[in-house]
């Protein structure tokens, strides 16, 4: 398992090509030279090609999270950017979209270009995002303009929400210009609280404080609110609420420009799972009922939901051994996403192609990413995938610097088995 | 298996009725103990505990230390500051250090939910929970149980009002837990704000008006009310509190009924209580003290004694 390289020729044969951003699919295989895709469909033999049998499987492009944490620069220890990247390529991506919640907080175009130098000999690509106020402090707007021409593709304060309706507006509104989503982690801090796990039976029996959906929602009908009236263009980061689906199901459909992720880990579990006070279940948003569940499976199926995003947010074992008060927030997930979404929604009657999509071309475009192809010429951007294989989620396969996940020792059906960028190819383990 | 059927008491909520039921009756004979002139048995003779405090308390951890030398075990107390905690010191560190004094019980005060199970983790002594934050206290669960026990001779059928700041009291949410397991009625009142949303799908009753809670009950336990916990402007103020909900002089005179109050102190005398009614004839909050001594050796006995 793990990264290496190939020269030369690989062919990846008898499989079941699937271009996500035409809707095609067709058996064949595809012939890669020297990074690149030589041949697409019937290929033939060269000498020297190194084989890999798809069949049964499905190749299909390189994923893309819009929303991820790398740490660096300033807690290289929890995860960095070439790490991550690594992380990255184990769970299917190959392009990374990365929150500015780093110390110093990515808010200048010299943090922008930082990340992007640093990560340029990667394996994946990563984009950065840049804060929407100085500091994240919420108080007066950062050099939008200067890190979207230094590459920033969207804005955020990440996990500190615009409490300031104004500045809202002011991001939105400024943001037109740029035509980049901003980006507001959707919760009324007041209503949140002391909160620890989602407010219901589960928080009453265990005496943690509560944080209500309507924390999420209320800030979410904010945003929407101010989406259409200023134009602005909204992306809502991990929705984790029925009301919250509810809310921009009702402003799509009046036309108003937002788009909306949700996470893995929301798609997948209940907020019974923190019954042991597990701090790997704390996240914000937090994970919510099961009716919260099926809702947002139901709004990502009926396209309210626009892509997956991971969330990934590594933490040391020392932050997360704290007590449920004192550990921090959030999980990595890079690696388990596309097994949990898999399994999850399968279940719930969408198709792999569908999953695929809501991993590629759907986050592509609420970031307005240029897409990828599966042509003569296109650099070799793929992934290989068993829609069937049964596999566990190991912690001593975990690629990512960090550990925090609740979803080790599960069972998926549906991994990801190859990564190809480039020159590179990174093998899951088995 | 030992004589409770776990090894850890830290919650009543998933604790068996057989395991509350003989804690009770175990702590009646160690109640015979306190009653003698010399006042302690050689049962845990040898065994080593340590009180750890990470919280401000005086009573609950005298309880558990005179508990502890009553059953002639030896022990060590160990107070920190919650501070200590959130300035990055883990609470793994701060238990592998006694842990690595080789002790035979933890008795836990921590201010975070779920810290006691946490530490099972951590140690391979017993552990014994004397309050995790805003979760469970389940001794003084146990204590108030046997005082009604004590009082009432049942606690099956019994009609029970907890008053005060349901939300932030580990007290009640025992109290929810045991009693209803013991096949009590319970009904809660306080300030609506101050009582967790849905907390009927625990099996209790909810009630704003004192009064009535009265007029229903058998017996009261009354609550603190720990402004030290809540956020600014919760309550109104005293003189609202008392109107609304406070067992005043006055509101008890105006009813007939005799009724047992209960309090797990330290009480705001004046605020959610009078003096008269706490030293009065319907108080049992002295017995509610020793009952505490006798139950957590009750506890003690039966984790750390022989197998009977």
């Amino acid at each position: 398992m793990g990264l290496s390289t190939y020269s030369g020729y690989l062919l990846l044969k008898n499989g079941k090509i699937f271009d996500p951003f035409n809707d095609k699919m067709f058996s064949g295989s595809i012939l890669l030279k020297n990074g690149k895709i030589d041949t697409v469909g019937d290929a033939g033999l060269p000498e020297n090609c190194t084989e890999i049998d798809c069949t049964g499987k499905i190749v299909t492009v390189g994923f893309t999270d819009i929303h991820a944490h790398f740490r660096e620069p300033g807690r290289e220890d929890k995860e960095t950017l070439e790490t991550g990247s690594l992380a990255a390529l184990a769970g299917g991506f190959t392009e990374i979209c990365v929150m500015p919640n780093t110390d110093p907080v990515l808010d200048t175009p010299e943090s922008i270009r930082f990340i992007i130098e640093k990560a340029a000999g990667l394996p994946v690509t990563i984009h950065p995002i840049g804060a929407i106020t100085t500091g994240q402090r919420g108080e007066g707007l950062a050099e939008i303009g200067e890190m979207v021409r230094a590459g920033a593709v969207g804005i955020s304060d990440d996990g500190i929400p615009l409490s300031n309706g104004l500045l809202m507006r002011y991001a939105l509104e400024y943001g037109r210009m740029y035509d980049v989503p901003v980006i507001n982690h959707a919760e009324d801090i007041s209503l949140r609280g002391g909160g620890q796990i989602n407010e219901g039976e589960l928080s009453t029996r265990l005496g943690l404080s509560g944080i209500p959906d309507i924390s999420e929602s209320v800030m979410v009908y904010r945003d929407l609110a101010l989406a259409e009236y200023t134009g602005g263009r909204l992306h809502i980061p991990h929705v984790s609420s029925r009301k919250s689906v509810g809310l921009i199901r009702q402003f799509k459909e009046k036309g108003v420009n937002v788009s909306a992720e949700v996470s893995p880990h929301h798609l997948g579990l209940t907020e019974m799972a923190a019954r042991d006070f597990d701090t790997n279940l704390k996240v914000a948003p937090p994970i919510r009922s099961e009716a919260d569940r099926l809702a947002l499976i139901e709004g990502l199926i009926d396209g309210t939901l626009d892509c997956i995003a991971t969330d990934h947010a590594p933490h040391t074992i020392e932050e997360k051994e704290k007590d449920f008060i004192n550990a921090p927030g959030g999980m990595i997930g890079l690696e388990s996403a596309f097994g949990m979404v898999h399994t999850v929604l399968t279940a719930a009657g969408a198709s792999t192609q569908d999953i695929i999509k809501w991993l590629s071309v759907n986050p592509q475009k609420v970031f307005n990413l240029p897409g990828k192809q599966i042509v003569k010429g296109a650099r070799a951007d793929l992934v290989v995938i068993d829609p069937r294989r049964e596999w566990v989620f190991k912690e001593e396969n975990i690629v990512s610097r960090s550990h925090n996940t609740p979803m080790v020792g599960m069972n998926f059906t549906g991994k990801v088995e190859l990564t190809i960028r480039d020159k590179y190819i990174f093998r899951t383990a088995d | 298996m030992g004589n409770l059927t776990r090894e850890h008491f830290l919650d009543l909520e998933t604790a068996p009725r057989q395991d509350l039921q003989k804690i009770i009756d175990t702590a009646y004979t160690f109640r015979e103990v306190l009653d003698r002139p010399i006042k302690k048995v050689p049962s845990l003779t040898g065994r080593n505990i340590v009180n750890l405090f990470f919280e401000n308390s005086t009573r609950t951890r005298m309880s558990f230390e005179l508990a502890e030398k009553r059953l002639s075990a030896d022990v060590i107390n160990f107070s920190a500051s919650s501070s200590s905690l959130t300035k990055g010191e883990s609470l793994k560190d701060t238990v592998q250090n006694i842990h690595s004094m080789k002790m035979d019980a933890v008795i836990m005060r921590h201010p975070t939910p779920g810290s006691v199970l946490k530490l099972t983790r951590f140690v391979d002594a017993t552990v014994i929970n004397a309050g995790d934050g805003t979760h469970e206290h389940p001794t003084q669960g146990m204590l108030d149980m046997m005082s009604l026990h004590q009082k009432f001779g049942r606690l099956k059928g019994l009609k029970v009002g907890i008053v005060g700041d349901i939300l932030h009291s580990r007290v009640a949410l025992s109290n929810i837990f045991g009693l209803t397991t013991m096949g009590a009625k319970v009904t809660l009142c306080g300030p609506p704000h101050l009582i967790p949303r849905g907390v009927e799908d625990l099996g209790v009753r909810v009630d704003y008006n004192i009064d009535d809670v009265i007029d229903w009950a058998d017996a009261l336990n009354v609550l603190r009310i720990q402004r030290e916990r809540m956020g600014v402007g919760l309550i109104p103020s005293v003189r609202e509190y008392r109107d609304f909900f406070g067992i005043t002089a006055e509101r008890m005179k105006n009813h007939k009924k005799e009724i047992v109050i209960m309090h797990p102190g330290p009480m705001n005398r004046g605020v959610e209580i009078d003096s008269v009614v706490a030293d009065g004839g319907q108080a049992i909050i002295l017995d509610q003290v020793l009952n505490g001594v006798a139950v957590r050796m009750s506890i003690l006995y039966l984790l750390l004694g022989p197998n009977e």
